[in-house]
């Protein structure tokens, strides 16, 4: 089951949303109900699933329906139509009071304009949830003093709001949204009031805390870059329908239709794309494979190299065909006694922009290994060049690349 | 020549002097008890103020507004002390005992006007609709010539301090409404989706985040509540409220110019007083919302 769940939703702003619904349902555009309705279409038939521990991005453009769509999920704003499941649980039902009680449990939310309590002091701000909590005093102050330390801004617990800078109240909004516990992090436009420079910052600790703590975050934002460093998965909205719902690299590599392509135009891939995403699977050797039989099987693939795997799966090495020629020459019965370790390996998260160096100065493709040592394809700087042009000729260069899976399939 | 065109305005009458008439006459037989409690109750909270002022030494009351204005305006000591001094000079024209009374009535009528009209005024903000029906109302009684209610005032609560009160209400309260509603209107939308979505319920977000926020704009409505309540003295005293409107009151019939100065100067005095203190905290209130 999913932590969240969204099925068909829609939400119509106007005197007489439940009117219109049914002529959007029948696929009026937003446009043409706006001019024959009066009513706004802020979502249109939404549906997705956000998974516990996942960050969850919404990306779209102003008017995309995204604050709309983040408001939903705590039902800040109502629904027209549709199911908001939070744990099986459809929220669009509860009460007045249950809702409260959900959003003091479960959610935290982090907003654009930090939306601090501008008459109350740092901690007694971060603490404002676990208050409507009735957590008492000194318990909460020790809570929120914890979180206050843990976003960077010991020693401003009794600063106004006012006195600190934009990143800095940013921040105690993190601390806030984090101090109650919550299972559920909305994000709305968190990052985007700051400074370039701080809310690259400001990305990282949050993948820092991420990394810890494990939330489902949503994340709302307009901007792209940020979409795809952040999110697990992206999806991105238009006229308050779902245009594209996938991974980072799904996006980038494979946008759904124009208006998609044309964000992706202008995004910095080497940021985004990850070794892993890039490499291609070729079929490996297993170590206890005889020298001289090899020798024979090693079809001109890739220079000549073999990546040899030991009995696990795990990589262990290469050995190149004249390697392995100088070996039986040798007498060598063992593959163990040929294998090197001449090819640079790297992690299958590694973006791109990391592997420029690598990939420059080595000769033999690049091994692109998991976190646990298994074999995940290799690499060269070609192909690394080919991932990073965004030009029309990509789609010749994925066919290239393409192929040697096909190859392998036909192997396997 | 061309009668027929009407140049006179024919007899199509609607009679809302007798509606008016009758309505006030059956509301005074009707609910007649129900004024008198509420002028007994007024009565009693006016008296034992005015008394506990007049028991009060001088110096005490001069000292407690030094301090007052001392505290609002950041302790700063030289508003304090000529406020102190203005005040003695308002005692050495001789109107002592009558600025108490009117310090009195003034209490007690703003205290009326602030209690009725904070709660009306959170309403408006509430809701549009209570807004729109409103503010019509709120400009009626700020442009309505005064003495046009003066006597259905009387009819309801008598001759006296009451009615005086009531005139008072009636011009003084839109103001302290007006600006509740703006202030809670224009705290952030944001800082109250904040607290709407760490669970917090509407009574709650009023309480501590609309009102505390909306704080700097009630107080300005306070302010202009007080200084429209002054205003009213005199023609309060009219209608038999004591102070020192009466002794403005006296001079124009007596033709006593100075003794019409000497009361008038006292009023400006309190106003500025008054003033001053409301602004001072006023301002307090607005550096701790928006930590100037």
């Amino acid at each position: 089951m999913s932590k969240l769940s969204v099925r068909n939703l829609y939400k119509i702003f106007g005197r007489k949303p439940k009117d219109v619904l049914e002529k959007v349902r029948n696929g009026l555009g937003k446009e043409e109900t706006l001019a024959k309705t009066g009513h706004t279409v802020g979502l249109n038939d939404i549906s997705l699933d956000i998974e516990e521990g996942e960050t969850f991005v919404i990306m779209g453009l102003s008017g995309s329906g995204k604050s709309t769509m983040i408001r939903c999920l705590n039902r800040l704003i109502e629904p027209t139509a549709g199911e908001i499941l939070i744990d099986g649980v459809d929220i669009v039902n509860l009460k007045k009071h249950e809702m409260q009680a959900l959003r003091r449990e479960k959610m935290g939310m982090v907003f654009q304009h930090f939306a601090l309590l501008p008459h109350r002091t740092v901690i007694e701000n971060v603490a404002y949830g676990l208050k409507l909590q009735k957590v008492d005093r000194s318990k909460r102050r020790e809570i929120a003093r914890h979180w206050t330390e843990v976003v960077g801004l010991k020693g401003y617990e009794e600063a106004r709001p006012s006195e600190l800078s934009g990143g800095m109240q940013q921040r105690v909004g993190l601390a806030r949204a984090l101090a109650t516990d919550p299972e559920i992090l909305l994000m709305d436009e968190a990052f985007s009031a700051l400074d370039p420079l701080i809310r690259t910052e400001m990305q990282d600790e949050l993948m820092r805390l991420q990394a810890e703590l494990h939330k489902t975050i949503v994340f709302i934002t307009h901007d792209l870059d940020e979409a795809l460093r952040l999110g697990d998965r992206v999806a991105i909205l238009k006229d308050g329908q779902l245009v594209q719902l996938g991974t980072p690299e799904e996006i980038l590599t494979s946008p759904a239709d124009d208006y998609v392509e044309a964000f992706v135009k202008n995004v910095d891939r080497s940021k985004v794309l990850t070794a892993g995403s890039v490499a291609v699977d070729i079929p490996t050797v297993g170590i206890e494979t005889a020298p001289d039989a090899l020798l024979k099987e090693l079809a001109p693939v890739y220079s000549g190299t073999a990546y040899v795997t030991g009995p696990a799966g795990r990589y262990l090495g290469v050995v190149t065909a004249a390697e392995l020629r100088q070996g039986v020459r040798r007498g060598d019965k063992d593959l163990r006694e040929v294998v090197g370790e001449s090819a640079p390996t790297v992690d299958t998260t590694d973006t791109l922009s990391k592997l420029f160096s690598v990939a420059a100065a080595s000769e033999t493709p690049i091994v692109v290994v998991d976190s646990e040592d298994y074999f995940q394809g290799v690499l060269t700087y070609r192909q690394v060049l080919e991932a990073l042009d965004n030009s029309d000729t990509q789609v010749a260069s994925t066919a290239t690349r393409a192929e040697p899976r096909q190859a392998e399939l036909a192997q396997s | 020549m061309f009668d027929f065109l009407g140049r006179s305005f024919p007899d199509w009458e609607i009679p809302l002097r007798e509606w008016t008439n009758s309505a006030v006459n059956w509301l005074v037989a009707q609910y007649g008890s129900v004024f008198d409690a509420i002028t007994d109750a007024l009565l009693f909270l006016l008296v034992r103020v005015e008394q506990g002022l007049a028991w009060l030494p001088w110096w005490l009351v001069v000292l407690a507004v030094v301090a007052l204005v001392w505290h609002a305006f950041g302790r700063k000591i030289f508003p304090a002390l000529l406020m102190g001094g203005l005040m003695i000079l308002v005692g050495t024209f001789g109107l002592w005992s009558e600025m108490m009374t009117t310090i009195a009535l003034m209490v007690v009528a703003t205290a009326v006007t602030i209690v009725i009209g904070i709660p009306i005024g959170i309403f408006m903000a509430k809701s549009d609709s209570v807004r729109a029906v409103l503010k019509p109302i709120l400009d009626g009684m700020q442009t309505m010539p005064s003495f046009v209610y003066l006597v259905p005032v009387i009819m309801f609560f008598g001759l006296g301090n009451v009615a005086a009160i009531f005139a008072t209400f009636v011009y003084a309260v839109p103001p302290v409404i007006r600006l509740t509603d703006l202030g809670i209107r224009l705290v952030d939308k944001e800082v109250i989706e904040a607290s709407r979505s760490f669970g917090a319920s509407s009574r709650q977000t009023l309480f501590e985040v609309q009102l505390p926020l909306a704080m700097p704009n009630i107080m300005a409505g306070i302010n202009q509540t007080i200084m429209m309540a002054l205003a009213m003295v005199v023609i309060a005293s009219m209608i038999g409220a004591r102070g020192l409107g009466q002794e403005v009151l006296r001079g124009l019939q007596r033709g006593d110019v100075g003794l019409g100065l000497e009361a008038g100067l006292s009023i400006v005095i309190l106003a500025i007083i008054m003033d001053r203190i409301t602004q001072g905290y006023s301002r307090r209130g607005q550096a701790a919302t928006q930590g100037a």
